[in-house]
């Protein structure tokens, strides 16, 4: 449905694309990860027409969108980054006005508006002028918009960003229920969680390239045959790592953010009990001992050397929240 | 059918929330009316010159009514990115940007027509040839529009549309001829006044309601549509060349 090939951007001096490839399935939910500055939204612009590329071919749907951008905007929903609606219009006539761009006629649009309204809980908010609305609410109606016309097609970018945990949920809801429907969605995000949850298949975005692009089963092959134990101690982690590595020579011990959780990895089973027994001959409590499941967070931080923390930190920094 | 389902529900919501909200109709109506009455005062004449005066009003009535907001609300739709929400429309841009401009031109025709009303009040207007003043009136309207939107299209911030649509509206009072004769300024002005698409269309409003035009009506339109078609152009490029980089 959606086939991009050698896309590359550049603005100035800066490298915004440095030649992706991508391939999305009808009916597919893919994930586009990475961190700030890493090219998705340049890559949604470029893909909806909102930008043209230095070079690269894309195709939505069979259409060069690079030659007829208005043929394929017309298979095409998009719900930017940030909530874009008039602030002068309430969120029914904003829901309307957007029903008409694509030329839906007048009834089928206000059917479809109350519709929308209704499924994202804004009924009551309807009449209310947009400028009014809460962050939340500005968002999901932004997702509204996106979808009005039945797009078969969805490109979201960051939808759940700086919103409150109930509305992100109402939206990832939705986002499930169109991947269900079959519409193809192309979502950008910095969650990793949301992209573990969501997607069929995900790609790592970094400095405008795609370092890694799979299915969540096969991004985590890799590491599932380790075994990953995580302690709390009390005391300081990093000094019990350090009595525990000589005993436990087949196990890799980490005190994690230096306080008091050690990771503990291996290729083989992990046996919780001599841990425990040597850390209280050693004068150290174990208050808990959990083995841990491989994440896609995981797998994002080896390949490609960015903590999950930072990204989520780099979002709130820029006006993120949820 | 669905790109005109579009492009008129664009005009629709343009004229709803901007042109025909009290401050503009107010500020459309009430700075022609004290242009003119600054000009009936200087000028020292009786009623009898309100026939005289009509095309210099019209101009500023149609200069302001169609720029005044046209500039700032694509400027400020540009950069609060609801503009994007247009460009994301599968309508070819032309379409667009017509159907975009298409309300200022509505207003400025609109507001032309206002002094006309006053002014069958105050002056016979039997002589007036209503049938050159409607083209000319129209053609001042959509080359004042697409002046405003080349100005929008060109800058990045609100004010700096505000600040360069006053650069040219002001200089364009005095130096189009629009209430008083080109031939009056100074040799050196006049190239500047024949490279502004208002001497045409005075020069027309004044052969059409006073009979006292320069130029023949016919180069007078022909030039105001040269305009129009350049700065229409010129606005297209600039949008495909700076909002879709």
């Amino acid at each position: 449905m959606i086939e991009v090939r050698g896309l590359r951007k550049r603005f100035g001096d800066v490298t915004a694309l440095a030649g992706v490839d991508l391939d999305v399935a009808q009916g597919e939910l893919f994930g586009l990860l990475g961190p700030n500055g890493a090219g998705k939204t340049t890559t949604i612009q470029l893909l909806t027409g909102l930008a043209r590329p230095d070079a690269g071919t894309i195709r939505i749907a069979g259409i060069d969108s690079t030659r007829r951008p208005r043929a394929a905007q017309h298979l095409i929903g998009v719900v930017p980054d940030e909530s874009n609606l008039y602030p002068e219009l309430t969120g029914f006539d904003n829901l309307c006005f957007c029903g008409a761009l694509y030329g839906m006629p007048a009834r089928e649009r206000k059917e479809r508006a109350a519709e929308l309204l209704k499924t994202f809980g804004l009924s009551e908010a309807a009449g209310r002028l947009f400028a009014g609305y809460s962050k939340g609410m500005k968002r999901k109606l932004t997702v509204a918009a996106g979808i009005i016309q039945r797009p078969r097609i969805l490109f979201l970018d960051e939808p759940t960003t700086g919103i409150d945990v109930a509305s992100a949920r109402a939206i990832r809801q939705l986002i499930a229920e169109l991947r269900r429907t079959g519409t193809t969605i192309l979502l950008t995000t910095h969650y990793i969680e949301e992209a573990e949850r969501l997607c069929d298949r995900i790609a790592f975005l970094v400095a405008g390239r795609i370092v890694r692009c799979d299915t969540l089963a096969n991004l985590i092959q890799p590491v599932q045959g380790n075994r990953v134990l995580q302690l709390t101690v009390t005391g300081d982690a990093a000094a019990a790592c350090a009595r525990l590595a000589p005993a436990f020579p087949q196990i890799r011990f980490q005190a994690l953010d230096g306080g008091d959780r050690i990771r503990a990895e291996s290729r083989d089973e992990i046996r919780i009990g001599p841990l425990v027994r040597l850390l209280e001959q050693e004068g150290v409590g174990v208050l808990e001992a959990r083995l841990m499941r491989p994440t896609l967070e995981e797998i994002f931080v080896r390949e490609t050397g960015i903590e999950a923390a930072v990204m989520s930190r780099e979002k709130e920094k820029a006006g993120g929240g949820a | 059918m669905k790109t005109w389902i579009a492009c008129w529900n664009i005009l629709r919501k343009d004229m709803r929330s901007y042109y025909l909200k009290p401050p503009n109709i107010s500020w459309g109506l009430i700075f022609p009316l004290a242009w003119a009455g600054m000009f009936f005062i200087r000028s020292g004449a009786g009623l009898e010159s309100a026939r005289g005066l009509l095309p210099g009003v019209m101009c500023v009535s149609i200069l302001f009514g169609t720029t005044s907001m046209l500039a700032v609300t694509v400027t400020f739709e540009k950069k609060s990115r609801s503009f994007e929400r247009l460009l994301l429309a599968p309508i070819p841009l032309e379409l667009l940007m017509l159907a975009k401009t298409a309300g200022a031109v509505l207003f400025g025709v609109l507001n032309a027509f206002v002094p006309v009303l006053m002014a069958l009040f105050l002056a016979d207007l039997s002589g007036v040839a209503w049938a050159a003043l409607l083209p000319a009136v129209v053609l001042i309207a959509v080359s004042s529009t697409f002046l405003g939107l080349f100005i929008a299209v060109s800058v990045s911030e609100v004010f700096e549309a505000q600040t360069f649509s006053n650069f040219f509206r002001f200089p364009m009072i005095f130096l189009c001829g629009l209430f008083f004769p080109i031939a009056r300024l100074p040799v050196w002005l006049r190239p500047l006044s024949y490279a502004l698409p208002l001497t045409y269309g005075a020069d027309a409003l004044h052969a059409a309601a006073a009979h006292a035009g320069r130029l023949p009506l016919s180069v007078d339109l022909a030039v105001l549509a040269g305009f129009c078609l350049v700065l229409f152009l010129g606005s297209l490029r600039n949008v495909r060349r700076k909002w879709i980089v």
